[in-house]
């Protein structure tokens, strides 16, 4: 809500600056959120009137005039401006003014003839720029006096942020009300009389849907002359609160808008077919809209309409049938109570938001209807002439919102904001705020006025009081609360923990947006069918991930795009499943996920330069993996997955559940998706590598371990992993390390072969191993190995 | 007289040794088996008994003597022999060592952390919930019925009328006290989403919500926790204001604003007494147990914890931003 800060001042005038008024406006609950002056900075431009004007002999396009400034004699000065003549009231920048943007005006010559001055337009003085020309002041305007001081220029435009329970401060009305509140001071409302009829034109008003329209007002107006401009000093009301001038009815009724709060409407008297019916629209019913818009209206919503159709949808939008336009004569005024609910959503679902939806549907004042329309039709009258008929009112008492009286027990007040406020201070409160009250010594009955119908319950009037006793009066102390030890599983591994293990390796973390790329994503996961977001940011970010991957290749590839060599990112997050038998359809699974890119390190002079590989990052994985003290029930087997590389992937088991994918992304991709590096990523379900066993102490062996070299010649075929796992499913109770240690294809090793070399630690937790256990022991390997894959021993 | 210059062959013969090996010969050439002295030594026999005992006693000391020299000439042969070792192996410490390269956590992360750190201390535990939510979890259960107009402030992402993207962690509040009974204490914090962007809004943020309900929760100590985390956030002590305003949640509600160092105030979070209504939804006896819920917006506190200018930084995940908070 943006309103002119004289115009209140008006209403309300407390001795405080703009600043002081604005600051306790904002810790009043209505933010503020500019203070901008009306108009730029200028001065030296006075009213003038043009008392000669003729054609310039040297310049088609110019005029020679002789303005009367208030001076003894006249000034010459030389316009351009195609509305200029004479007779008419203008701004007059003398010789020595300075106008918006350091422009000096100086005695001149144009094209021969001597300027000694200038007649401004509205752009000129930094206003508006709308207007072609220059400016027309009334006839009534003083010659001489100062511009700013006739036009009130040294004024504010204030916007606040009005939150949406405080409908009732939508006006200068309703923010007078709060400024005397806030001051102790009484405000000054315009006196707002009856306009006694002229004529007896009436409509008669049905109120088929009375529950959604339980009042509304209406006045036949005669005989207007809408082609008479609007006096200035609305026009400039309404521009100081940001609304443009149109015509004498959208003005005045504007005007309304902002000084009451109150939307109003106007028809076209004779443009309506009979009487008024408030009703809901009827199946499939159509309505043309001021802006030529056809919308087919649902059946819930409320129209005005006349014997033959709906004419406005009420509250919200006009109809182009019944509009009033300049040729207008007769006039039909509207000033109706809209309950909320019957406007609540419809502008949005129309697309229609409007300064009168905006009002009915955070609520407008049921008792404010009579005066508004008074008001309106003096103003009316005032500036387009023509008669008023009477008011006829429609009103189902009924439905017209009830009052109740709150309860505010003292005990609660007290118990909610934690302070003991004087009684006497809370009764004077609500007492200012307008309110009915009477207190019984343990509790406050409160009345509260019509326009205040966001209060109904007893914390609405806490906050009422705390806001004007004032929040930062209520003291500040700490929580008191039981002391209740907080549960620390000791078997829960934090994710934080994780992510700080894979920073200890190099990697950064990176948090990517959850809406990805769908083009992206579908190369990746082609199979999957995520989750669209239907009115997305914009299309590459419109698909939710079914994996971290894509975001983290976003990531790469921008890094790499700005010459990064080594990358690697890990993330924690949730990923999208769509899925049927989930809550909402979608199976949110916390995943971390990481990848690298390019080089294994920065350049070094010793380490070389090497890019990274599979391994690489299967190291960094067993590191996560060894976080959970269990990395043995991890384990890695070749798979296939289509965003990987057929030959440098695997699943990531934990006993028979695949939690986890690792390998190489799969090259085919790497242009579409912006790399120019190898890349690997991986991706474990957050809730398998968050449980950590309990550890089980043992004791430790007193007596010496012994190694064995090992190398067989295998398949080249075979997974290293199922040999050692064969090894180390035999039971042999003394083995305590299994390694291996060296991988070698070459000379020595036969063709389609390959020789792997372990070292066995064995130890026995009760006697030293003499050479002949050790031989039986290696024995056992080694017939297992023989007979499980064929190998042979290498010498 | 012969042992005298013999002697005085062996010590200049033992100065001149410039290497252990040098010096074991001039040891076999004096004192081995048929070393000079030993020669000398074996001839005593040839000696008048009487000369014997003294000449023996010369020659031994004469022995003595070139062995002792020896013993020097070696110690002071391997020290050299060490240094030049030594010398051989220096290095150029300057050099920059060999890398174990370490990455960091994202500074959204970080403050979260902060954030956990410090109410974790008061015994408020972390939950945390789903991120696409229905619209009694996000809306409803927290008093912002169908077609309310703070929904239209929320610049929703729908998927289905009924579900969206969480526009806020409240959602994780209403889960938990379905589930629990007061007395509770949770944050929450997490992704929400708004359809917007600009310089000041990306359509992903985070947010740390806080709630605690017990039997004497109030506004007073709202303010007191809150005052008490900005001061300890921002390590040091602020000039905060608490300004009314509205969010269907809560009553009485208020924004917080804290002074910047341009003298301008900044919103730095949301707060309020819950809502009797939200008790109500989710079955809290809401006349005898109070509450408080307060809301922050992570990127902003990192943003003023830090200096960070551009919202958007937080997620182009370049390194040469993130790395300044390694």
């Amino acid at each position: 809500m943006k309103f002119s800060e004289q115009w209140l001042r008006e209403w309300v005038n407390p001795d405080i600056s703009s600043h002081e008024l604005s600051e306790q406006l904002s810790m009043a609950g209505l933010e503020v959120d500019s203070v901008e002056p009306v108009a730029d900075e200028f001065h030296t431009v006075v009213v003038g009137e043009v008392i000669e004007c003729g054609p310039h002999p040297d310049a088609d396009k110019l005029q020679v005039t002789k303005v009367n400034i208030g001076d003894t004699e006249p000034v010459d000065i030389v316009c351009g401006a195609p509305n200029c003549r004479q007779g008419i009231k203008v701004a007059v920048a003398k010789v020595g003014a300075v106008l918006p943007g350091d422009f000096k005006i100086k005695k001149a010559k144009l094209r021969g003839h001597p300027s000694h001055g200038m007649l401004c337009s509205f752009k000129e003085l930094g206003l508006i720029d709308e207007h072609e020309g220059i400016i027309e002041l009334p006839a009534d305007a003083p010659v001489g006096e100062d511009y700013r001081k006739y036009l009130q220029l040294d004024d504010n435009s204030i916007d606040i942020d009005l939150t949406p329970n405080r409908g009732d401060c939508l006006s200068i009305r309703g923010i007078a009300r709060e400024v005397g509140v806030l001051n102790r001071m009484d405000v000054t409302a315009p006196v707002i009389g009856e306009v006694a009829a002229g004529i007896e034109d009436t409509l008669n008003i049905t109120l088929s849907a009375a529950e959604q329209c339980p009042r509304y007002l209406g006045r036949v107006i005669k005989n207007v002359d809408l082609t008479r401009p609007t006096p200035v000093w609305m026009t400039e009301k309404l521009r100081r609160s940001g609304i443009r001038s149109i015509d004498p009815v959208v003005d005045v009724t504007n005007y309304v808008l902002l000084e009451l709060g109150h939307p109003m409407h106007a028809f076209d008297l004779d443009s309506l077919e009979g009487n008024i019916n408030v009703r809901v629209a009827e199946p499939k019913e159509k309505l043309t809209l001021l802006d030529e818009q056809i919308v087919e209206l649902d059946e819930d919503t409320l129209v005005i309409a006349d014997e033959k159709k709906a004419l406005a949808m009420a509250g919200v939008y006009g109809g182009k049938s019944s509009g009033v336009t300049e040729k207008s004569q007769n006039i039909f005024l509207e000033s109706a109570f809209f309950a909320p609910d019957a406007i609540l959503g419809k502008a949005r679902r129309y697309g229609l938001h409007t300064d009168a939806s905006h009002r009915y549907e955070r609520g407008v004042d049921p008792q404010l209807q009579r005066i508004a329309m008074e008001r309106a039709t003096e103003l009316l009258l005032a500036i387009c002439g023509g008669e008023a008929g009477p008011v006829t009112e429609a009103v189902a008492e009924e439905f017209l919102p009830k009052r109740d009286g709150i309860i505010l027990r003292a005990s609660r007040l007290g118990k909610v904001l934690g302070v003991s406020i004087a009684e006497g201070s809370v009764t004077e409160i609500l007492e200012r705020l307008g309110f009915d009250v009477s207190f019984d010594g343990k509790q406050w009955q409160v009345g509260v006025p019509s326009y205040r119908f966001d209060l109904s319950i007893e914390e609405d009037l806490i906050e009422e009081v705390a806001r004007i006793y004032g929040y930062n009066s209520i003291q500040a102390a700490p929580p008191a609360a039981q002391l209740v030890m907080t549960g620390r599983k000791e078997s829960q591994l934090s994710a934080h923990k994780l992510v700080d293990a894979m920073v200890c390796r190099g990697y950064q973390e990176a948090i990517t947006y959850s809406f990805v790329d769908p083009k992206h994503q579908a190369l990746m996961f082609d199979e999957t069918a995520a989750l669209t977001l239907p009115h997305p940011i914009s299309v590459d970010m419109s698909s939710m991930r079914v994996s971290l991957w894509p975001g983290l290749v976003g990531a790469v590839a921008h890094n790499q795009k700005r010459q990064q060599a080594v990358l690697a990112f890990v993330e924690t997050g949730l990923r999208f499943i769509p899925d049927d038998s989930a809550e909402n359809g979608v199976r949110q699974e916390a995943v971390i996920s990481g990848i690298r890119s390019g080089k294994a390190h920065s350049e070094h002079w010793s380490e070389g330069d090497r890019g990274i590989d599979f391994y690489d990052v299967k190291g960094d994985v067993e590191a996560l993996l060894a976080q959970t003290g269990n990395a043995s029930a991890f384990r890695f087997v070749a798979s296939q997955n289509p965003a990987l590389h057929p030959g440098q992937s695997a699943g990531i088991y934990c006993g028979s559940e695949k939690v986890g994918d690792i390998g190489a992304l799969h090259p085919k991709f790497d242009k579409a998706l912006g790399l120019n590096q190898r890349t690997f990523v991986f991706e474990l379900s957050l809730s398998a590598v968050t449980q950590r066993p309990l550890p089980l102490a043992k004791p430790v062996s007193r007596y010496p371990s012994i190694r064995r070299d090992l190398a067989v010649v295998v398949d080249k075929q075979l997974a290293a992993g199922e040999l050692i796992a064969a090894m180390e499913n035999i039971g042999v109770k003394q083995l305590v390390d299994l390694n291996l240690f060296d991988v070698y294809v070459g000379d020595g090793v036969p063709e389609g072969k390959q020789s792997l070399a372990l070292s066995v630690t064995l130890q026995d937790s009760d006697k030293t191993l003499e050479e002949t256990d050790v031989t039986e022991l290696m024995t056992k390997f080694i017939e297992t190995l023989k007979s499980e894959f064929n190998a042979t021993l290498r010498d | 007289m012969q042992l005298e210059q013999i002697v005085e062959q062996a010590e200049s013969a033992i100065a001149a040794a410039d290497s252990p090996t040098a010096l074991d010969e001039v040891r076999v050439e004096y004192m081995g088996k048929k070393g000079q002295l030993t020669e000398l030594l074996k001839g005593l026999g040839q000696l008048e008994p009487s000369e014997r005992r003294e000449a023996g006693q010369k020659i031994n000391e004469a022995k003595q003597q070139v062995q002792t020299s020896i013993n020097a000439r070696k110690e002071l042969l391997k020290a050299a022999e060490l240094a030049q070792k030594l010398e051989a192996e220096r290095i150029d410490v300057t050099l920059p060592g060999r890398h174990s390269a370490v990455g960091g956590v994202h500074p959204v992360t970080q403050t979260i952390r902060r954030i956990e750190q410090f109410f974790g201390d008061l015994g408020f535990s972390v939950k945390e919930g789903p991120e696409v939510e229905d619209g009694f979890h996000n809306f409803d259960a927290l008093n912002i019925p169908a077609n309310h107009p703070a929904r239209a402030d929320h610049d929703t992402f729908y998927f289905t009328p009924s579900t969206m993207l969480r526009t806020q962690t409240s959602g994780v509040q209403i889960r938990t006290m379905e589930n629990e009974q007061p007395p509770l204490r949770i944050i929450s914090p997490g992704r929400v989403y708004r359809n917007d962007y600009d310089q000041t809004h990306t359509p992903m943020f985070h947010q740390v919500e806080g709630l605690m309900v017990d039997t004497d929760v109030s506004f007073t100590q709202l303010k007191g926790i809150l005052e008490d985390f900005l001061n300890h956030f921002f390590e040091e002590s602020l000039t905060v204001r608490f300004r009314p305003s509205y969010f269907p949640f809560t009553e009485p509600s208020a924004e917080v604003d804290v002074m910047g160092k341009d003298g301008k105030w900044l919103e730095v979070l949301g707060c309020g007494m819950v809502h009797p209504n939200v008790l109500k939804a989710v079955g809290i006896d809401s006349e005898k147990y109070t509450g408080f819920a307060f809301g922050m917006g992570v990127e902003r506190l990192t943003m003023l914890r830090y200096g960070v200018n551009d919202l958007r930084a937080f997620f182009e995940n370049d390194l040469r931003f993130l790395k300044q908070f390694n």
